[in-house]
């Protein structure tokens, strides 16, 4: 930006002849001139920059990509209220919250989750994020997991369920690598623990419905009236808040279930909250 | 002519005024006349001379300083990575065991682009705008903010630079700052969006530093580069709203620098170390109006001037605590 400034207001012509003569020196009232116009011109782009930050909200940042902590408010809203202090972050204890960096534009510095990597898996048990928050940009008016609305679990890719084909799972979910981690309450109903220190032996797989913390969200049905067909289906009902954990554990890659944002719940004035 | 108003002027960004003959006071004007006389230049040409001769440097305040911010902004870190609860979250908004805390612009932006007074924002503001007044208000930039910090270096590196000739202080309009912040505020008004904390500096390197976004760090590396090699102190002079907000609260600080005339020899140094010069304006030949001024507003209390002036004219004080001892 300054180097711009810096040859601003300074002929070519005038640059030759200075190398003969000595430079002519600024009269104040020119000096003065010049100050007011670079800093203009810096005032301009600062704010010019500041206004780009409109660019990742309105395409990739925006809300439909964007999984946002438990309680919170409608995207826009969200956005002007959150003030970017990583309050959230610090109390999950499975650091499922993540603060997004400056390619968010307006969204820098707020929280958001990406649930195949790490999702809510409400360890806290109550929703420690929304208590943390200073502004209420995680609605207050949450208190329970049932009342969260994140988003609503989809099965992306029904070809590659494993339940779908009536087939088992035995093994780590997510190979031995993965750092994600997770509450087994038969385990230790404290401590979350890895994923890759849990292997499964399933017949049919229904680690979906197995590790959904929220009662009556997920459930298997059988896909035809046959008692010998194997294959069950999964069926997401209206009390899923999308917290991810299905599409965390989900062994196939890419994952068949995922979470999507819920925009704008029906009937209901706030994002986030539900009666 | 008012000290504070003055004071509160200069800050807007209009350029510090030559004080009417009726503006001086008494002894303030026994002290000018007695410094014009010829004893009194001679004694103050040999004690230049006498300096220039044995010149040090002093630390005094730069040791305390330093490792106060960085300390402040470990807190932060130590308290999310070790779970140790001492000051969670960000220089945004956190909370000091337990207290909220909220930084006044960013708790301003929040309320003008939600349109929602919120309460924890107004206990954490009044909470902070009462410790910052109480230690100096633009400390804040001085003692705790990291970008300052950096800055600090960036300039230390600049002033050799151009003394090379490699680097050159283009000078920018002091309003160029008020300006920026009612344009700010406006556009966090009506955007709904925070318009300036994804720019904002301070934040930025807060949560590079918790949190590990790197990204934003090429935004501090422009604004550092522009820095050293163009503009010296860009941001922290001619452009940063929470640097202004906190100007406001230091108006009426009780800690402040305070200027004694009796002392000064008017040679300058003070002024080429400040990061406001136009505060110590009242330390040229003939411009202070009283024999003992406190330093205006805009004032970080960062104590350069203080360890720059050689005869002790310039030193900390705390209102009322002279009284009371």
């Amino acid at each position: 930006m300054s180097e711009k400034m810096n040859n601003d207001g300074k002929p070519a012509p005038a640059r030759a002849k200075a190398k003969k003569a000595t430079p002519r020196r600024l009269s104040r009232k020119e000096k003065e001139r010049r100050k007011f116009l670079l800093s203009i011109l810096a005032g301009v782009g600062v704010v010019g920059l500041g206004l780009t930050g409109y660019y990742p909200v309105m395409t990739y940042a925006r809300a439909e990509n964007r999984l946002r902590p438990p309680g919170a408010i409608d995207e826009h809203e969200f956005l002007a209220s959150c003030i970017k202090c990583g309050q959230c972050v610090q109390v999950c204890p499975v650091q499922a919250i993540v603060l997004a960096d400056f390619t968010d534009g307006f969204g820098n510095g707020c929280p958001h989750i990406i649930a195949r990597e790490q999702a809510c898996d409400f360890s806290c048990d109550a929703t420690q994020c929304v208590l943390a928050c200073p502004t209420g940009a995680l609605s207050h008016e949450v208190d329970k997991k049932e009342q969260v609305e994140i988003g609503f679990a989809v099965l992306k890719h029904p070809e590659l369920c494993l339940a779908r084909k009536g087939l088992g799972f035995k093994g780590l979910a997510r190979g031995e690598n993965f750092p994600g981690l997770h509450r087994y309450v038969e385990i230790d109903r404290w401590k979350p623990i890895r994923i890759a220190d849990h292997p499964y032996d399933l017949e049919i797989c229904d680690l979906c419905v197995r590790e959904c913390p929220i009662k009556d969200a997920i459930r298997l049905e059988p896909m035809s009236d046959d008692p010998n067909d194997k294959r069950r289906t999964p069926v997401v009902t209206d009390k899923c808040v999308g917290c991810g954990m299905c599409e965390m554990i989900c062994p196939t890659e890419p994952a068949a279930i995922v979470v999507v944002p819920r925009l704008r719940p029906q009937g209901k004035e706030k994002k986030g909250v539900r009666s | 002519m008012n000290l504070l108003l003055e004071g509160l002027r200069e800050m807007l960004g209009a350029e510090p005024r030559r004080p009417a003959p009726e503006d001086y006071s008494e002894e303030a004007r026994k002290l000018h006349a007695f410094k014009k006389t010829p004893e009194e230049r001679e004694r103050r040409r040999r004690m230049i001379a006498e300096e220039l001769a044995h010149k040090k440097e002093s630390f005094a305040w730069r040791k305390w300083r330093w490792p106060t911010i960085i300390v402040i902004n470990l807190l932060f870190v130590i308290s999310y990575h070790f779970d140790v609860q001492l000051v969670e979250g960000a220089l945004t908004a956190s909370r000091v065991l337990g207290f909220h805390f909220a930084d006044l612009n960013s708790a301003l932006q929040v309320m003008l682009a939600f349109k929602e007074v919120l309460i924890n924002l107004l206990i954490g503001v009044t909470t902070v705008a009462i410790l910052w007044w109480l230690v100096g208000g633009r400390s804040f930039c001085a003692w705790t903010c990291p970008y300052h910090l950096v800055s600090e270096w960036v300039e230390m590196l600049h002033l050799r630079l151009a003394a090379k000739g490699w680097a050159r202080d283009i000078p920018l309009d002091r309003r160029l700052r008020t300006v920026l912040y009612v344009v700010f505020a406006a556009l966090a008004f009506g955007t709904g969006y925070m318009v300036y904390e994804w720019i904002s500096p301070v934040g930025i390197l807060s949560r590079a530093i918790i949190y590990g976004t790197w990204i934003s760090l090429g935004w501090i590396a422009v604004l550092l580069f522009i820095e050293l090699f163009f503009v010296r102190r860009m941001w922290c002079r001619y452009m940063c709203p929470i640097g202004m907000t906190y100007s406001f609260i230091g108006a009426t600080s009780p800690t402040v620098v305070h200027y004694d005339l009796e002392k000064c020899l008017h040679e300058g140094e003070c002024r080429k170390v400040c990061l406001v010069p136009h505060v110590l304006e009242i330390t040229k030949k003939g411009r202070a109006t009283r024999p003992h001024i406190d330093i205006g507003a805009d004032c970080t209390r960062c104590a350069m001037c203080i360890e720059a002036c050689p005869t002790g004219a310039l030193s900390f004080r705390i209102k009322g605590l002279d009284k009371l001892l």
